[in-house]
């Protein structure tokens, strides 16, 4: 590795230092733009006892769901979970701990947290169980809720391309939690479909900087799709 | 007759305006994108990161790198826009979002809703629900008036953990439309066929009653 170059050759290497008790935060939506390789890279690992933060938890054979059953995850940070069954499992059991958040407020908490801003006021979740245990305050007549930020150990990132550097492209609705979760983590890893060359991506149209990533890695991806919906084409004949 | 799912969204999509972005919750609310009148144009804004939600795909058109918030595989309208969680849910907590539609399990005469989590099931998450309901100013709830066994969903006091306190103030059920001011429900019109009576007796929070309530038209 030399100068800006974010490029590392093995998943072994990209994942290297991440050790029992750490804090990962997660980019992606249900299945959508989830960094699959790097999970799949920590169920090798069988590294334990991990602070996931993540909008949801995956399924019972893809996404973070695969952590699971070697019970991995300590805890996780998520405003939509159970969507498998061992996680239910594991939750109702009081073996995995569970902080529901707002997805609004997880993101933004993602955001403050790389941003160097270590908490903030919001309307969501005041009055509610969201609220338990929160400073509480009144600006022009409207009640808001103090939220700390978060920040991570490492963030594993899911994007479109790259070039070298870590200027990061994402497609489509696959960027969602990513780029919040490339700026909060103190080790950023980012895989991706394509690495192209410094200069080759139009600065204007890059989503993230490369100032927050620390590892690149090219790789192939299955892309599982959770709720397959289609309609008929229109010109299709019977 | 109660008013079916469908008619439901057909209600609720009267209330669309020409140039609206609107965000449509799962379930019913989602049926509304079905009734959007023609002579009007409005953008669905899907919180994990759509503004322009298109129609789903056709198989040829499947993208796993493109769905709704329910995870299912969407297309984008003309003049979509992508964005990242963070970017969506400011359009939603800076009140930029002209009306959104959720369903819920309660709603109390203050305002205060129920939605996400009854103790002792399953509890799955809020999702983006808390920061809908706090951030906008124009809301409709769309659910059963009561449940199957008759018990009033329009309270007095939500029995179940908020998902918002104070914020709802348009409840569409399948028996009514009803508007929340001042502590009280007032009901403002009835689906076609449906009594003041039934209403009332369903309703368990203080309902007032004009002297005229019309029908629902469709």
């Amino acid at each position: 590795m030399a100068g800006f170059d974010k490029v590392v050759s093995s998943y072994e290497e990209a994942m290297a230092g991440l050790t029992d008790g750490m804090t990962v935060i997660a980019g992606g939506f249900g299945l959508c733009g989830i960094p699959e390789n790097l999970i799949a890279e920590i169920k090798r690992k069988n590294t334990k006892g991990l602070t996931l933060v993540s909008n949801n938890c995956g399924v019972d054979d893809f996404g973070l769901g695969i952590l699971l059953p070697e019970r991995q995850i300590k805890k996780i940070i998520a405003s939509y979970v159970g969507e498998n069954a061992e996680f239910e499992r594991q939750m109702m059991n009081g073996e995995l701990e569970v902080e529901l958040t707002p997805q609004g407020t997880l993101a933004e908490k993602m955001r403050a947290g790389g941003a160097g801003i270590p908490a903030f006021y919001t309307a969501t979740g005041y009055g509610t169980p969201v609220a338990e245990g929160k400073e509480e305050r009144e600006f022009n007549g409207r009640h808001y809720i103090l939220e700390p930020a978060i920040t991570g150990d490492f963030a594993i990132v899911k994007a479109w391309k790259a070039d070298r550097y870590g200027n990061l492209v994402f497609r489509k609705t696959a960027r969602n939690f990513n780029p919040l979760a490339a700026t909060a983590g103190k080790i950023t890893v980012v895989e991706v479909e394509e690495i192209v060359e410094p200069g080759d991506l139009d600065p204007d149209q890059i989503h993230t900087p490369g100032i927050y990533v620390n590892r690149l890695i090219k790789s192939t991806f299955e892309k599982r799709i959770e709720q397959r919906t289609i309609r008929q084409s229109t010109t299709a004949s019977a | 007759m109660a008013l079916s799912r469908e008619q439901i969204a057909q209600r609720v999509a009267q209330e669309l305006k020409d140039g609206y972005y609107v965000n449509l919750g799962i379930g019913i609310p989602t049926l509304v994108a079905n009734y959007v009148p023609a002579d009007i144009e409005v953008m669905l804004q899907s919180e994990n990161g759509l503004l322009g939600m298109g129609q789903f795909p056709t198989e040829e058109e499947i993208d796993a790198d493109l769905i709704n918030a329910g995870k299912q595989t969407v297309t984008m309208a003309t003049g979509a826009s992508i964005f990242d969680s963070a970017e969506s849910f400011a359009m939603i907590r800076g009140g930029h979002v002209d009306l959104t539609v959720l369903g819920a399990f309660e709603v109390d005469v203050n305002g205060n809703i129920a939605s996400y989590m009854i103790p002792g099931k399953l509890i799955k998450g809020m999702g983006g629900a808390m920061d809908l309901v706090a951030g906008a100013d124009n809301i409709i709830v769309t659910m059963t008036h009561a449940s199957k066994h008759g018990v009033s969903k329009l309270l007095t006091n939500c029995s179940l953990p908020l998902t918002g306190k104070a914020c709802i103030k348009k409840v569409l059920t399948d028996l009514a439309l009803i508007e929340i001011k001042n502590g009280k429900f007032y009901l403002i019109e009835r689906a076609p066929g449906v009594t003041v009576e039934e209403i009332i007796k369903l309703t368990e929070g203080e309902l007032i009653v004009p002297e005229d309530v019309p029908e629902m038209k469709f």
